[in-house]
Parts: C-alpha cells; sequence; structure tokens
C-alpha cells in the first residue's frame, strides 16, 4: 500500500506559515507523502494539485479569522472538481466557528493550541479511515 | 532537582542553546573590570551597550504603543480614541491584510480578508477619516506595513496634510523591513531586488523631508515569532541592517544622512535573562557595525533604539489567563533591556484580536510596571550582573557568527534568495514544537499542570459581516468623485518615474491627493516589478 498522500496549502492572504511547515515535516516524519503548496493559493489550485497529486486528504491553515469563508471556497472548489478528499482547517478557530466549520463539510478542525501529535494522527486518519491505528 | 556526581543530566542551557552554570562569579566576566567598563560605556555614551539616552527612563518613560486596527477608518479611530483615554501615549496601527498586499477592498483577493487583521485602507480620505480629531503634530504613529510601505506613508502625508500638518512635525515609524518579510512575515508582494529599491527610495526620502520620523524598523520580531533563536534573531537583524545601509550609502547617500534615523524591532520572550542580554548586546553590535563598517562619525548614527513586541506565540490557548503572566514577565524584560516602546501582548493572542478589555490590561501591565515597580528609577539596572555581563558577550559572539555565516552566502539578499536563513527558522521552530509534545519544554496548561474542563472563557473577536461590501462600495464612490483626470495623470507620472528609476515618494504623494487608491498605486509597482513567488521550503 502506497504511504498516505496529503496536499497542505495556505490559501487567502495570511503569511503565518511555522505551523503549516511544522505540520508538514511531522507528517513526513510520520510517513506520509506531503505535497505543501505555499502561501496565496488559490481554492482552484488546491483543487488541481489535490487532483493531480491524487491527494487523500487535504490541509489548509488560516490565520487572519478568514477561516470560514475561505473553507467554503474551498470546499466548493473541490466538489465542483468531483474530488472525494476530505478537508481539514487549522487556525484561530473558535468553538462556535469549529461547529460552523463541520457543518459546511469540513472533515477536520485544528484550533490554534491543538498538540502536534494530535494534528499528525487527525491528518492521517482522514487520509486513511481504514488505518485508524496509525 | 539534583545531580548525582558524575551523573550525565542533559546541558542547562538558554532558550538558544548557551550554556548555563549554577552561579557566576568575577571570573566569568572576559579580561576583567578596566575591558568591561570599555565594553560597557555609561548609558547614552558609545558602545550604548547600557542604554541610548544617559537618563533613560528618568528622562523619559518608554513609548507605550498598543498595535490596534480592525475593521473601517471609523472603528480603528475608535479603539485609538479609547486607547488615548486609557492613557497610552502613542498609536501604532494595524492594516488588513488587503493594504498590507496592495489590494483594493473590493479585489476579489481581498475576499474575506477585508477589516480582519487590522484596519482597511484604500485611500488618502481613509487614512484622513482614521485620524479624524487626533492631532497628528503630537501624537507619534507606528505603522506595521512594509510591501506597500510607500503607498501608505504617501496616503499618510496626505491626511496630516489636510489636518494642517507639516511633514517636518510628524514622529512615529514605519516598519517598511521587507527583508523580513521574505524571511518570516510573508507580506510581500514585489521580488526582491525591486522591493530593496523601494524600502531605500522611502528612508531617502524621508532623510530630507521627514526629519522627525524613523523611516525603517530593522525587525528579528517576525523571524523569531517564526521559530528561530534569540542569537540568529540578533543575527538575522543586523545582516538586514546591513543590507539596508549598503543600498542606501550604494546611492551616494551619507550614513550619517540616515542612519540617526534608523530604528529597530524585537521580540521579547520569556528567557528574561537571555533577553536582556540580547537588547544590550544589540545597541554594543549596532554600535560597532556603524562605526566600523560604515564609518559613523556622528554617535546618533550609532545609537541603537529600539521598539519590543512580546512573542504571542508564546500564549497559549489553554488556560489563557496565564498569557497576562507571560506578558508582564516579557514586558518587564524590553524595560530591562532599555526598550524605546513596548506593545504587550493580550492574553486573547491565541485565539483573535484583542477584545477591548484584553487591550486595555496590556496597556495597564506596562502601566503597573512604569509606575509601581521602580525599575524605572536607574539605567540598565543589571549591568554589571556576571551573569548578564556573560551572556551579554556570548550572544554579541554567536549573534556576529550568524552574520558572518549570512555574509559567506552573499548577504542577507542573496541568503534569503538561496532559503538558508528560511530553513534555519523552519527546522527550529520544528525541534521547538517536538519539545513541546515531549515534555522537554514545559508549558503551563499545555504539557504540565493541564486542566481536565478547560474552558476557554476568552471573548472572541467577530468584525462586522458587512464591513467588505461597505468599505467596497465607499471606495467605488471616491473614485467616481475624483478629478479622474488628475489621478489618471498622476498615475502615469508614478509609472514613469518607476520605469526611470526615479525616488517613487515624490509620484505616490502626487497620486494620493489625487485620490488613486491604494490598489492602483500598487499595480503600477506590480506591472513594473512583477510578483515573488516563496521557493519550495524543501
Amino acid at each position: 500500500m502506497r504511504p498516505p498522500r496529503l496536499v497542505l496549502a495556505k490559501p487567502g492572504l495570511d503569511g503565518h506559515d511555522r505551523g503549516i511547515k511544522v505540520i508538514a515535516m511531522a507528517l513526513r516524519d510520520a510517513g506520509a507523502e506531503v505535497i505543501y503548496l505555499g502561501l496565496r493559493v488559490t481554492p482552484a489550485q488546491i483543487a488541481a494539485a489535490t487532483a493531480a497529486e491524487d491527494a487523500d486528504a487535504v490541509g489548509i491553515s488560516v490565520l487572519s479569522g478568514a477561516h470560514l469563508p475561505i473553507a467554503e471556497q474551498v470546499l466548493a472548489a473541490l466538489r465542483a472538481a468531483g474530488l472525494q478528499a476530505p478537508l481539514a482547517v487549522g487556525g484561530t478557530i473558535s468553538p462556535p466557528d469549529a461547529q460552523a466549520l463541520r457543518r459546511i463539510g469540513v472533515a477536520g478542525v485544528f484550533p490554534v493550541g491543538t498538540a502536534l501529535p494530535a494534528v499528525v494522527r487527525g491528518m492521517l486518519r482522514l487520509a486513511r479511515p481504514e488505518a485508524a491505528a496509525l | 532537582m539534583t545531580t548525582p556526581p558524575g551523573g550525565d543530566q542533559p546541558a542547562v542551557t538558554t532558550d538558544s542553546g548557551i550554556p548555563v552554570a549554577p552561579v557566576y562569579t568575577a571570573a566569568d566576566v572576559a579580561d576583567g573590570p578596566e575591558a568591561l567598563a570599555k565594553r560597557l560605556g555609561r548609558p547614552g555614551q558609545p558602545p550604548f551597550t547600557r542604554g541610548p539616552y544617559a537618563s533613560m527612563y528618568r528622562g523619559q518613560l518608554w513609548t507605550m504603543r498598543q498595535f490596534a486596527g480592525y475593521g473601517s477608518a471609523e472603528e480603528t479611530n475608535a479603539r485609538f480614541r479609547f486607547l488615548l483615554e486609557q492613557g497610552q501615549t502613542a498609536l501604532s496601527v494595524a492594516f488588513d491584510l488587503p493594504t498590507q498586499l496592495g489590494y483594493d477592498s473590493g479585489h476579489e483577493m481581498a475576499r474575506g480578508e477585508v477589516g480582519r487583521v487590522g484596519v482597511a485602507i484604500d485611500t488618502a480620505d481613509d487614512m484622513a477619516d482614521l485620524f479624524t480629531g487626533l492631532p497628528l503634530y503630537k501624537l507619534s504613529v507606528n505603522f506595521t506595513i512594509n510591501a506597500t510601505a510607500p503607498v501608505i506613508l504617501a496616503t499618510f502625508l496626505v491626511a496630516a496634510e489636510r489636518q494642517g500638518v507639516q511633514p517636518d512635525q510628524l514622529t512615529g515609524t514605519l516598519q517598511n523591513d521587507i527583508l523580513k518579510e521574505f524571511l518570516a512575515r510573508k507580506a510581500y508582494v514585489f521580488p526582491p531586488g525591486p522591493s530593496m529599491r523601494l524600502t531605500a527610495d522611502v528612508v531617502e526620502y524621508a532623510s530630507g523631508a521627514l526629519p522627525r520620523f524613523n523611516p525603517i524598523s530593522v525587525t528579528g520580531y517576525h523571524a523569531r515569532e517564526a521559530g528561530c533563536t534569540a542569537v540568529q534573531e540578533l543575527g538575522l537583524t543586523m545582516a538586514s541592517a546591513i543590507a539596508y545601509c549598503g543600498e542606501l550609502t550604494g546611492r551616494g547617500l551619507a550614513f550619517d544622512r540616515f542612519a540617526p534615523r534608523l530604528s529597530f524591532h524585537f521580540a521579547t520572550t520569556l528567557d528574561l535573562f537571555e533577553e536582556v542580554a540580547k537588547l544590550r548586546a544589540a545597541r554594543r553590535l549596532w554600535h560597532r557595525i556603524a562605526t566600523e563598517r560604515f564609518g559613523a562619525t556622528e554617535p546618533a548614527s550609532a545609537r541603537l533604539r529600539f521598539f519590543s513586541g512580546n512573542s504571542g506565540t508564546t500564549m497559549t490557548a489553554q488556560q489563557p489567563l496565564n498569557n497576562v503572566i507571560r506578558s508582564t514577565i516579557q514586558c518587564l524584560g524590553a524595560v530591562l533591556g532599555g526598550a524605546q516602546s513596548i506593545h504587550v501582548m493580550g492574553y486573547d493572542e491565541a485565539f483573535e484580536l484583542p477584545s477591548e478589555e484584553a487591550v486595555t490590561l496590556s496597556l495597564r501591565t506596562q502601566q503597573v510596571i512604569a509606575l509601581e515597580t521602580g525599575v524605572t528609577r536607574t539605567a540598565d539596572p543589571l549591568g554589571g550582573s556576571f551573569f548578564i555581563e556573560h551572556l551579554t558577550d556570548e550572544i554579541e559572539a554567536r549573534a556576529s557568527d550568524v552574520m558572518r555565516e549570512i555574509e559567506d552566502l552573499g548577504g542577507a539578499v542573496s541568503a534569503l534568495e538561496q532559503g538558508v536563513p528560511q530553513r534555519w527558522i523552519t527546522e527550529a521552530a520544528y525541534r521547538a514544537e517536538q519539545r513541546l509534545a515531549s515534555g522537554e519544554t514545559p508549558k503551563v496548561g499545555v504539557n504540565v499542570h493541564v486542566t481536565e474542563d478547560d474552558d476557554r472563557q476568552a471573548e472572541f473577536f467577530q468584525p462586522d459581516p458587512g464591513i467588505e461590501e461597505r468599505q467596497a462600495e465607499r471606495t467605488r464612490r471616491r473614485r467616481a468623485a475624483r478629478d479622474s483626470s488628475a489621478c489618471s495623470q498622476a498615475l502615469r507620472r508614478l509609472e514613469h518615474d518607476t520605469a526611470g528609476g526615479a525616488n517613487v515618494m515624490p509620484a505616490l504623494v502626487v497620486a494620493a491627493r489625487a485620490g488613486a487608491t491604494v490598489g492602483e498605486m500598487s499595480d503600477v509597482f506590480r506591472h513594473a516589478f512583477g510578483e515573488f513567488r516563496e521557493p519550495s521550503p524543501w
């Protein structure tokens, strides 16, 4: 079985990339293949990369507070491209916003303060629901 | 914890890895008391280790400057007035991301981001609204703006003009440090070369027109927040300062003409003594660079003044009230390090923009330290401590090594084009996170003394959902009302000066006065310079 493949990206204009880079490194160390698209990527670019890389899950990080409108746009782009890969969102997300994200179809929510191992476990579970033991 | 005889305890070090002994004595201060006296000088005297001014806080307290901005110009104006009523002594503007990146509020790229992390400014009219009733002839204003710094400065000069304030009366600081955007903060727009030109255009222009204004704040803060150590922070900051000064002297500008108005910006985190030592070492290092490398003849050219921001990354979402204590210690560190201006982080920083309650408490933290603790009574109160002097020497030496590494890569611009310091920062951030996950670095409420029912009481900032449409509409209206031929003519002059290599500031001021938007002025630079895309970090 090939290793889990994850597309990570920072959509929107926010440049705080410490968190997503640390998560990318931790996921690699956990055996995943990580495709990090970088800053200010558009929802269409995320969908295109998810298709091209045949990714199992997508993770985005937004620390400007714009996570709700941005997650909506990314989900719409993934669906428009006919992709099933689940979307996870990290950022300065309040408990009510975490609920709102789940309601619109975000599969994983990682607010600031989530421990790194918990993010890694959560992302791997999204990528391989059948291998929850990972 | 006791160390067993011959036991192999892990080395005790500062946060940046400098070994720390159980106790320090006179023998740990290199070369004896006379050499130390030379390394220190007196406060206000070269090499300024003990502070930039002779009387330090007895003469003048540091400037209490809470970073603020959200929503529209009116909302931010109200927050500014509130802070001034609470005893804040100067202003510091946070801009939203579209403004920082040169997009008007109606632009497709601005969707969802308008007014969110700062105030939305599209025109000089917005800037004038931001300062309604706030007298710019006496209020010092800090602007955290970089890629679009020349554009925002132009709108500010027009806003001041409308208050009848002359440019030579203006005080404050424009961050205008583009190199750290590529390194860490990541709000860059144009490639490094043209970005350096814009930064230098601002400094050159200010050296004539704005004699009381700091046109740049060379910043290590963001690299630190992105993960690097105190030593790397200092080395990277000085490497950037060298690059800017080289760019300016390369234009034929005399070092002493612009250097007295350079300012600096450092983080102050929780390793109290290392932070104080870093700030002292920064002053000594800058004195050496200014005199030895750039031949400073004016003492003020070699006298480092700095703003300190508390570290947001030390704040935790868990048990958020603990952040009040963290902020207090960091503010104290900045004061003991001799800061000219301080921002104290809100305890709700890990969640959102600070609430009114959090920002008031941050200001009160500064006021309590200033007025109740007595730490302001004498300059450099930790000077002469065996440990502090040893650490100051160590940090200066290690930061000099970092500077040499950058130099070997061809200087700050070349090093970041190769992605080298970015990798240092990312790797250090990963190691820090691993130490946190393993418990090696204790963090109260996170990996030690954790409470199970940690109900997060912080109040969440919710921007007004109508701001985006309202602000876009206001800008549309203002564009419709301006003299369009005067505005196009001003933008053509800006294109001409940009292409011809003239200083862009005079044309920007004319364009801002004619009602050109931040997006339109930034687009002139986008077309001329193109946009930068970061190379892959791996």
